[in-house]
Parts: C-alpha cells; sequence; structure tokens
C-alpha cells in the first residue's frame, strides 16, 4: 500500500487552478429564443410561382392536423418553389406530432414528404457535423463463418440433429445403432429457454434474455444477433428471408440524447410495438407492429401471427375483419395501399407452394394463393374462400352451414385443400365433421364432400400426394376417459369419369377403432405414416406401409390403389412428441422433462419401426432433426437413383459394416482391457487375504448340511379288500 | 427365472432383508414392529422376534446364526437368539438406530445412531459376549460425525477381518475408519445425494454404495478408491453384489411420496442387473407394486430378495440361464484361462 500523501487544504492556491474544463462541461446555456415549435418540410413538390398559393393551402390543410399553422414560409427560386419549406406550428407539442405523424408522408407517387424540427436541423447541420465532402460509411469487415451448407457435403448423407437436457445443448451426427457422433462440444447454457433449427436448416437459432441469436457454419459459430428484450416466440419466413420475434414487453426507445440510442435499431414508430420482423440477412428490423388489442389481453397467442407466402413475396397479418397483406419486396408496403376486407375474418392460410390453376399457362410460373374463412352471419352463410395475389381475384367460395369451426389444411404441393370443417346439429347439441376437399389444379377447382358421423380432431395430407388420414372421435364420448373411442381413418382417391369428366373421390379404405392414438405424421417422402398416442401417461407408436407390397387385407376396399399394412407397434410410456428426420428414413419420438419426469429420453425408430437407438437422459427437454432445404435432383436424376439402387444398397452396407466392426472391435478391446483390470486386482487382493489368513475356504469348512426331512400325511384311505 | 416366492409377512414397508452365512434362512425387518425368519428354500416363516416398539430399520445375524441383532426407532438395539427368537439383551440409545451389523468374526456389532432431535449422529461399536446373555452396555468405541446435520451418517459396515468400519453419509461421502481407533483413514465423495445402502462383497475387500442420485459406486476398502459406477434412472434405495456371477444389483424406484402420482410401470420399480465389470445394465426383474427398499443375494449366489415399500418380500431363485450368460469376451478369458492350467 502507497503511504499516504500528506495533505494541508490551507497551502492550496484556489485561484491557480484551471477550471475551464467543467465549466465547459457544465455550462448552461443561456435561455434563448426556442425554435422548438418549427419544422421543416422537404420534398414538397416544386411548383411554378403561380401554383404556390393553392400548394400552400394543401400544405397547410396536412399541417393543420397536428396543430394550428401559425405561419408558414416557402422559398422561391427563378419563379419556382423551392421543393422545401419552413412552417410554424402554434407549440413544440404540435411540432412533435408533426415529426412523427408526417415524416415519409406521401403526397402523391413522386413526392414523399421529410419533416424535421428545425432545432434537429440545426444540431446535425450546423455544428459542422456534416462536411461538405461525402465520406464513406465504415463498412464492418467481412467476417466468413465458413460454408453455412456444409453439413449437406456429408459423403454418407448423414442426418444431424441437436439434443437439448438441462442447460446442456449438443448436435450430434446419427449412427444407426452406435452412438451419435457429436458435431460440436455440446454446450452449457446456449439457450435461455429453448433451440430451433430455421426451415431450411442453415441457421440454429437460440434465446437469452435480451433476444435471439442465430448460429451456423462447421463449428456452430454466432452469426447474428437479434436485440429484442424479453422475446419468447420465434418463427421464420419459409425461405429463410425473414425472422418473426414476439416479445410481452413492448418495445422501449431510449431518449434522443441517451448514448443507448446509437445502440438501439428500432426507430421511434417502434415504440411499444411488440412484434418485430427482421431481415435475416442485415440483422435489421424491417418492420414492427403494436399487437392488436384483442390479442393483448389473451393468455395463449396463436402462433404465428404473420403468415408468408411460399416464396416470401408476401406476407399478412390478421386484424378485425380485414387482412393486412404486405408486400416484402416494397419494404413491406402495404398491398395496393389498402387492406382486404373480410367481415369476422377467423383464420387464414398461405398455400404451401406455388399453385398451377387450370388457367396457368404452361410458362407461366405458378400463382401466389391464399384461403380464409369467414363465419356465419344472420343473413349470410359461413364460406371458405380461395383468393389470388396480387390480383385479389376470389377464385373459389365454398359456402357452408351450422359451422362451428373450420380449419383450412392445404396439402404440401398446394395441389388439394381440405376445409375440415366441424358443424353442429340444429339443436347445437353434438358436433360432426365435413371435409371439404378442393382440387386447385383443376378446371373451376371442384369440391369434394366427404361427410362424417365423428368430430376430427386431426387430419392429415400425405406429402406429394393425394391420401390423407383422419383422427376422429363421437362427439358423444365414453365418460370413461381409460375407454379408448379414437378412430383412425385411411383416405385414398377412387377416380371415377363422369361424362368425360375425371372425377375424384375420396373413400375410406381402412378405419382403427377404439385406439387412444391422436397423432398423424407422414414420412416427409410420403407411403409411410406414423400413427402415435401421446397422451403424457400413456404413448405408442404405430408404423403403416400404405403401400405395402404383398396380399392385402380383405376387409380393405380394392377401389384404391392403396394397401396399408401395420408394420411395427411400439409402446413408450414416456412419449411426449415425434418427428420425423428430413429425408424420412427414420423417426424420433421423446419423452420432455417440460412435460413430466418419466423416461426422459429420446428413442429413433427407422421407416419400417425397427427401434435402432434408444437414450435414457435425465432431464431431456427437447430433439430437434436439422431441417434440409428442397432436394434438387430432376425427376430422371430421381429416376437413375431409382434404378441403380441394388448397387448402391450394397455399396452401404458395406460401409455400414465396416463402422459396426470398428465399432465393435473397440467395443470387444475395452471390455477386455477391463476383465484384466479386474482380475489383476483381485488377484492381489485374494493373496493379500491369503496372508492375513483370512480366505474364504477357511470358512467354508466349518459349515455342516442338517438335512430335516418333514413328512405331512395328507390323505388317509382305509378300503376293504375283498 | 423361476416363479418368485412371494414372502407375505409384514403388514409395512419392509426395511431390510438379510441372508444368514449358509443361506438357508432369510430374515427381514419392516416398518411394522416384528422381524420374522423364513426359510429361503420355500418361503415358510420360521418365527418372528417381538418386542421392538417402532419400525426396525435394520437385522443382522452372526456367523454362527445363533444371534440376531436389530435396530429400531424406538432408540433401542435388541441382541436375539436366532434359534427361539428370545430377546438376551437390549441397548438404549439417544436417537433411533439406522444400521445394525456383525464384525464378521461375530465378536462385535456395530450400530449407527441417527443426527435427529440435537443428538449427533454416531457408528457404535458394542463387544459381544458369547458366554452369558447380559452385554456390556457401554460402547468399546464411538464414532463421532464431525461434519453437521448435511453430513449425518446413513449407513455403515465392517471391512475383511473387522479391521475398518466403512460408512455412508447423506450428502454422498464414504468415509474409513480404523475399527480399532476410530480414526478417519479417508474419505471420498463421488456420488450427489443421500447414500442409501453400503453392502460388502463376499470376502469384503470391496463394496457397493447406492444413492438417490440414481446411481450406484462400487469402492475398494484399501484405497477406497471409485471402481465402477452404475447409472440408472431412478433413485435407488439398495445394491448388493452377487456371488459366482460377476453381478450387481440395484433396487429402487420413484420416491415413494411421488408413486401415487405416477403409474405402475413409471415408478420403475425393479431389481436392475448391471455386469460388475463392465457397468452394463442386463436385465431387470419386475413384480414390485412400490420401490424396493433393499435388495440381498445369498450368500452361494443362487438366489436374491428384494424387499418393497408394498409390504413383500419377493425371493428370487436364479434359473440355469443366469448362471450360463457370459459376455463373449467373458468366454474367450475362460478359455485361455482353461487352457493355460492345463498346459502346467
Amino acid at each position: 500500500m502507497p503511504e499516504p500523501i500528506a495533505f494541508d487544504e490551507s497551502q492550496v492556491d484556489v485561484s491557480s487552478i484551471d477550471f475551464s474544463d467543467l465549466e465547459a462541461q457544465y455550462h448552461v446555456p443561456e435561455p434563448e429564443h426556442s425554435y422548438e415549435h418549427f419544422v421543416i418540410c422537404d420534398g414538397a413538390p416544386i411548383a411554378p410561382e403561380a401554383k404556390a398559393p393553392v400548394l400552400k393551402k394543401v400544405l397547410t390543410k396536412l399541417f393543420s392536423q397536428c396543430g394550428k399553422v401559425v405561419d408558414m414560409f416557402m422559398p422561391l427560386e427563378n419563379g419556382q418553389t423551392k421543393g422545401y419549406l419552413i412552417i410554424e406550428l402554434e407549440n413544440a407539442a404540435a411540432a412533435d406530432k408533426a415529426v412523427k405523424q408526417l415524416n415519409g408522408k406521401k403526397l402523391d407517387v413522386k413526392h414523399r414528404l421529410a419533416v424535421n424540427k428545425l432545432p434537429d436541423m440545426e444540431k446535425y447541420a450546423l455544428n459542422d457535423n456534416i462536411t461538405e465532402e461525402f465520406r464513406e460509411p465504415a463498412i464492418p469487415e467481412f467476417r466468413s463463418h465458413g460454408y453455412l451448407k456444409s453439413w449437406l457435403l456429408d459423403p454418407n448423407g448423414r442426418e444431424q440433429f441437436m439434443l437439448h437436457h438441462h442447460d446442456t445443448v449438443g448436435v450430434y451426427w446419427y449412427k444407426k445403432n452406435i452412438q451419435p457422433e457429436e458435431v460440436i462440444e455440446p454446450r452449457a447454457h446456449w439457450t435461455s429457454a429453448s433451440m430451433k433449427f430455421s426451415p431450411k436448416g442453415t441457421y440454429l437459432f437460440s434465446f437469452f434474455p435480451g433476444g435471439v441469436q442465430a448460429w451456423g457454419g462447421e463449428k456452430f459459430d454466432r452469426i447474428r444477433r437479434f436485440v429484442h428484450p424479453g422475446v419468447q416466440l420465434l418463427d421464420f419466413s419459409p425461405t429463410e428471408k425473414f425472422l418473426v420475434t414476439l416479445s410481452p414487453e413492448p418495445i422501449v426507445i431510449p431518449p434522443e440524447d441517451h448514448p443507448a440510442r446509437a445502440q438501439c435499431l428500432f426507430s421511434a414508430e417502434s415504440a411499444g410495438h411488440k412484434l418485430v420482423i427482421w431481415d435475416l440477412q442485415t440483422g435489421l428490423p424491417v418492420r414492427t407492429f403494436a399487437l392488436p388489442p384483442n390479442l393483448e389481453k389473451q393468455q395463449s397467442m396463436p402462433w404465428p401471427l404473420i403468415k408468408w407466402s411460399f416464396d416470401d413475396k408476401y406476407c399478412a397479418r390478421m386484424g378485425p375483419d380485414a387482412l393486412a397483406i404486405y408486400d416484402t419486396t416494397q419494404e413491406f408496403a402495404l398491398l395496393d395501399k389498402k387492406l382486404y376486407k373480410a367481415e369476422g375474418i377467423m383464420d387464414f392460410e398461405f398455400a404451401p407452394a406455388g399453385v398451377r390453376l387450370a388457367t396457368t399457362r404452361k410458362n407461366d410460373p405458378p400463382e401466389t394463393v391464399f384461403s380464409f374463412w369467414t363465419p356465419e352471419t344472420p343473413n349470410q352463410s359461413a364460406r371458405v374462400s380461395v383468393v389470388q395475389l396480387p390480383s385479389r381475384q376470389v377464385l373459389r367460395t365454398v359456402n357452408l352451414f351450422n359451422v362451428s369451426d373450420v380449419k383450412l389444411c392445404w396439402q404440401d404441393e398446394a395441389k388439394m385443400l381440405c376445409c375440415k370443417v366441424d358443424r353442429h346439429t340444429k339443436s347445437r347439441k353434438t358436433t360432426f365433421t365435413n371435409l371439404e376437399l378442393l382440387s386447385l389444379g383443376e378446371k373451376d377447382i371442384p369440391v369434394e364432400k366427404v361427410e362424417l358421423k365423428e368430430v376430427v380432431s386431426s387430419f392429415q395430407w400425405e406429402p406429394h400426394g393425394e391420401r390423407f388420414v383422419t383422427v376422429s372421435k363421437l362427439d358423444t364420448p365414453n365418460p370413461n376417459i381409460a375407454v379408448p373411442d379414437n378412430i383412425v381413418s385411411f383416405y385414398d382417391v377412387e377416380e371415377a369419369k363422369v361424362a368425360k369428366q375425371v372425377i375424384k373421390k375420396w373413400l375410406c379404405y381402412k378405419t382403427v377403432t377404439k385406439t387412444h392414438a391422436n397423432q398423424i405424421r407422414w414420412s416427409p417422402k410420403g407411403r409411410f405414416v406414423v400413427v402415435a398416442t401421446v397422451t403424457g401417461a400413456n404413448g405408442d407408436l404405430d408404423f403403416y406401409d400404405s403401400d405395402y407390397d404383398g396380399e392385402k387385407e380383405k376387409e380393405q376396399s380394392d377401389k384404391v390403389k392403396s394397401n396399408l399394412k401395420l408394420l411395427n407397434h411400439h409402446e413408450y410410456k414416456g412419449l411426449t412428441d415425434l418427428a420425423w428426420d428430413p429425408s424420412g428414413r427414420y423417426v424420433a419420438g421423446w419423452s420432455s422433462t417440460w412435460r413430466h419426469k418419466i423416461e426422459n429420453g429420446y428413442r429413433i425408430y427407422d421407416l419400417v419401426g425397427m427401434l435402432r437407438k434408444e437414450e435414457l437422459i435425465d432431464g431431456f427437454k427437447e430433439f430437434e432433426w436439422r431441417p434440409r432445404p428442397p432436394s434438387m435432383l430432376s425427376s430422371n436424376d430421381r429416376k437413375k437413383v431409382r434404378k441403380s439402387l441394388k448397387e448402391y444398397a450394397a455399396q452401404f452396407e458395406e460401409a455400414d459394416a465396416m463402422e459396426a466392426d470398428a465399432e465393435l472391435r473397440e467395443l470387444i478391446l475395452k471390455r477386455k482391457r477391463l476383465l484384466q483390470e479386474w482380475y489383476t486386482w483381485r488377484k492381489e487382493v485374494i493373496a493379500k487375504l491369503k496372508e492375513l489368513h483370512l480366505t474364504q475356504e477357511q470358512a467354508e469348512t466349518r459349515e455342516e448340511v442338517i438335512e430335516e426331512v418333514k413328512e405331512e400325511i395328507l390323505e388317509e384311505k382305509e378300503e376293504v379288500i375283498e | 427365472m423361476m416363479r418368485p416366492l412371494m414372502l407375505k409377512g409384514h403388514d409395512r414397508s419392509l426395511t431390510q432383508v438379510k441372508f444368514n452365512r449358509e443361506g438357508d434362512l432369510l430374515f427381514s425387518v419392516s416398518k411394522g414392529k416384528e422381524a420374522s425368519v423364513w426359510y429361503s428354500s420355500n418361503g415358510e416363516r420360521l418365527g418372528t422376534f417381538v418386542g421392538h416398539n417402532g419400525t426396525i430399520w435394520s437385522i443382522d445375524i452372526d456367523p454362527e446364526t445363533d444371534y440376531a441383532v436389530t435396530g429400531s426407532a424406538d432408540f433401542t438395539a435388541k441382541l436375539w437368539k436366532a434359534e427361539n427368537g428370545q430377546c438376551i439383551h437390549t441397548w438404549t440409545l439417544e436417537s433411533p438406530v439406522k444400521r445394525v451389523e456383525f464384525s464378521p468374526d461375530g465378536n462385535q456389532v456395530l450400530i449407527v445412531t441417527d443426527q435427529v432431535m440435537g443428538q449427533t449422529g454416531k457408528i457404535k461399536l458394542f463387544d459381544i459376549d458369547h458366554t452369558q446373555n447380559a452385554q456390556p452396555s457401554t460402547p468399546k468405541l464411538e464414532i463421532v460425525n464431525e461434519d453437521g446435520p448435511a453430513s449425518r451418517f446413513t449407513v455403515a459396515g465392517w471391512s475383511y477381518g473387522a479391521f475398518y468400519i466403512l460408512a455412508a453419509h447423506a450428502d454422498g461421502k464414504v468415509s474409513k475408519y480404523d475399527a480399532r481407533t476410530g480414526e478417519l483413514l479417508g474419505s471420498t465423495r463421488n456420488q450427489e445425494m443421500v447414500l442409501t445402502d453400503l453392502q460388502f462383497s463376499p470376502d469384503k475387500t470391496y463394496f457397493i454404495v447406492s444413492s438417490k442420485d440414481k446411481t450406484a459406486c462400487l469402492y475398494d476398502v484399501d484405497r477406497l478408491s471409485l471402481l465402477k459406477r452404475y447409472t440408472a434412472d431412478v433413485p435407488m434405495n439398495s445394491a448388493c453384489i452377487t456371488p459366482v456371477k460377476e453381478f450387481v444389483i440395484l433396487g429402487g424406484g420413484q420416491d415413494a411420496r411421488e408413486v401415487t402420482t405416477t403409474s405402475l410401470s413409471e415408478g420403475k420399480f425393479e431389481s436392475r442387473f448391471y455386469h460388475k465389470i463392465f457397468e452394463e445394465e442386463i436385465g431387470r426383474v419386475k413384480g414390485h407394486f412400490g420401490p424396493l427398499n433393499y435388495v440381498a443375494v445369498h450368500p452361494k449366489g443362487t438366489c436374491y430378495a428384494s424387499g418393497g415399500e408394498d409390504g413383500f418380500v419377493r425371493l428370487h431363485h436364479f434359473h440355469r440361464s443366469y448362471f450360463e450368460f457370459l459376455y463373449d469376451v467373458e468366454k474367450t478369458a475362460q478359455a485361455t484361462q482353461q487352457f493355460e492350467i492345463e498346459a502346467k
């Protein structure tokens, strides 16, 4: 510790100290005449002098919305207005209001107003903050994160998956029966909530209290941070261009002169908003929204709040009685500057792919289409509408009666749309479901109706196919929940020709009754489907092949091509969720500690339902397969692969066997080593005991066996022999 | 495996089951007030020891099956004549008795007392006088827990030759004391939660400790080093080492108070068999309706008994396939050994 310096106040000459720096710092300017109520307006039309009064009148009217216009100065040059003007408003509050409301206001197609407060202009422009010369902004050096799609280059085409348990998250290569290989060392505290892959698998997103972060590349480096405090929900646009986050905390903009303001990416208009759309490439917010008042008070949030067209060109969100459709290529401006009015709109869905209508010409790009439904009103039926964008042309409406709810289920190629209509009887005592199936590709979009007696709780289209599976249940259920009363139904198309026109008819060719099953998962490649029971206390999985290459069961209808076969059945008590891998080769089921503490861990089955891998992990939270972008192979390439499948299979089997061999050899060596270590140790111990005369043989000599025989007479009979 | 014998005699949860040295008799104690003696061959009850006034936590039998000792929550430990069930001595202690065990030669007994109601947990050693009924009432040696209630003794046992006392603590620590001087010779901590049981190998040179942290650890006595670790998915209440086969048996299950919220199969009330050397799970035996509180194996390795929270003792006799089961590596090792012996 240094010696304390002797300090005597009386020795200091105060007058000799230079206080000028402090004075400068704490100088309070003399109050001067305030210009706080002046605004400068740029971007006004350049008009000849003669028209100036008219323009003045228009602008005065406009600015009067914000407060009384005291004076307006419009400079002239060469007999023309200069395109800017200075406006004096009644007070500073009116000036603030003008900036907030009219800055960026479009006067007409060519003219967009820029409104700023006069003191702001001075602050930025006069204090030498702006030089005459243009200085290029410093562009931060490009940092490469490696090839973001590197995992797709795996020579064996293996799948990656993410495991989250306790606070640790790891990403692994799936390796059939053997222990998965770590892609990266599992990281502790990687996320404060859950983890999520983006839809094409490029990024892995983690949460932290201040927002979300994107990770990617070979080593999962941090690529970008999206600061949105308190964020709880996350969603993506289908092509990974945009990211949507929602936080229950409204955005707070730090005050103008606060140092945190420079870090804040949101502009003043975003204050109080909760929903943010981000550009994934730049990491900047592109649009923010306040929550509609009807959602503010709701306990459970419908998610996603913003839905996207298949190509990310449009996105839309639902409000009361209208749909706001935004054009993402026009800086998220409202399409045609107006809402899409739909009274009482309940729900909407974009087609998940481009739609080829009967009227679409061969070389035209596919159409963007969305569908929505509106409920019954006293003088109108409930209806489902299919609308084309950007033309807003209604392609088809379906009128419905006695409707309680409608779910819109698009087939993944958008060739079909199923409206699952839950209807009630006139007494409103029981409900039942109708399926209205629209074929988008055919002329006039025909609707086929399937009427059911039960309520359908789950409906799933076969990917790339026209078959579907439903789970349904009678509305008068057995009060005992232990009695299974769900019905799983399998549907296929029966094609009939009526007057030269092919009419599609869906036929239920197989039902499984009295089951608890409630989840349907089609393989992403179609054909195979897993029907699972996920109830928390009891779980099982049924693996079905819908094109089984064998004899068809008698009860299945001959009118359809499908041949359904139950391949495998597994019980999985703890099951809380399940998912196919993107290639459709494996199904993962897992038991998450978020739901319960039973059998936490995961299992991986192959497509025919053979258990390949099981791991029980304490505190297991979630599992996710890494998604893949759609395949780039043409149908010809595919055919070629299919043709030479046998050759490939032989190669793969050989590689598998070699790898398994290596693994097995290692295991055997490890066991040998353990065995040897053990017996060497035992030999030492036994030798030591011998020295101490404590060996067990000694003890055993003292033992004697006493056998006790107990006889019991069970029955006695006396018979007289003649 | 054969159909198990169900020993129904206790109306409360079992706390400990134990074979005598020959393995012909099985002793069991429960949260009821009686101890029972059974024939291990047929499950017939031979008799009971009546006299305690609370849960009996522990029982042990001396090597000659002359005496049995029991420790109870009524603050006493009792010495019984094994052949007629007569209580010949009662030690009165200052707190509940959690564990009793005879030394390998039968001349001493250790008593573990609980650390409750302001009392410090202790391990007390008493001499046993085989010539008369009355026993010395002052302990020969007292080992006192000095680390506070979080680290209290839960169970303890004797090593080979009665040289050492091995004690398990509530914080997952295992410590080794000199049985003559009471000196602490070493301690180690490899488990996270309460240690529930400590059982020795037949020659008492190594031992297994089960814990509520869902694991069991195998230690050697001399170096007190961790040899193996067996990981399960539910809290473990007991573990034992099988003679003849290189296995260990673990018993446990979801805690009793959580069981009501889970169905039968979810509680995982199973005995689990692990390969002792490879640390791999080999099999499970179902049957109990509640957690397993104790597992004990016959000294000749021909059967094992499990005592459950459900009040039943299940006695399983091993089938031939149990004895024939070997890993391939073990088979080759045996073959080479055989070959070497023949060569000599």
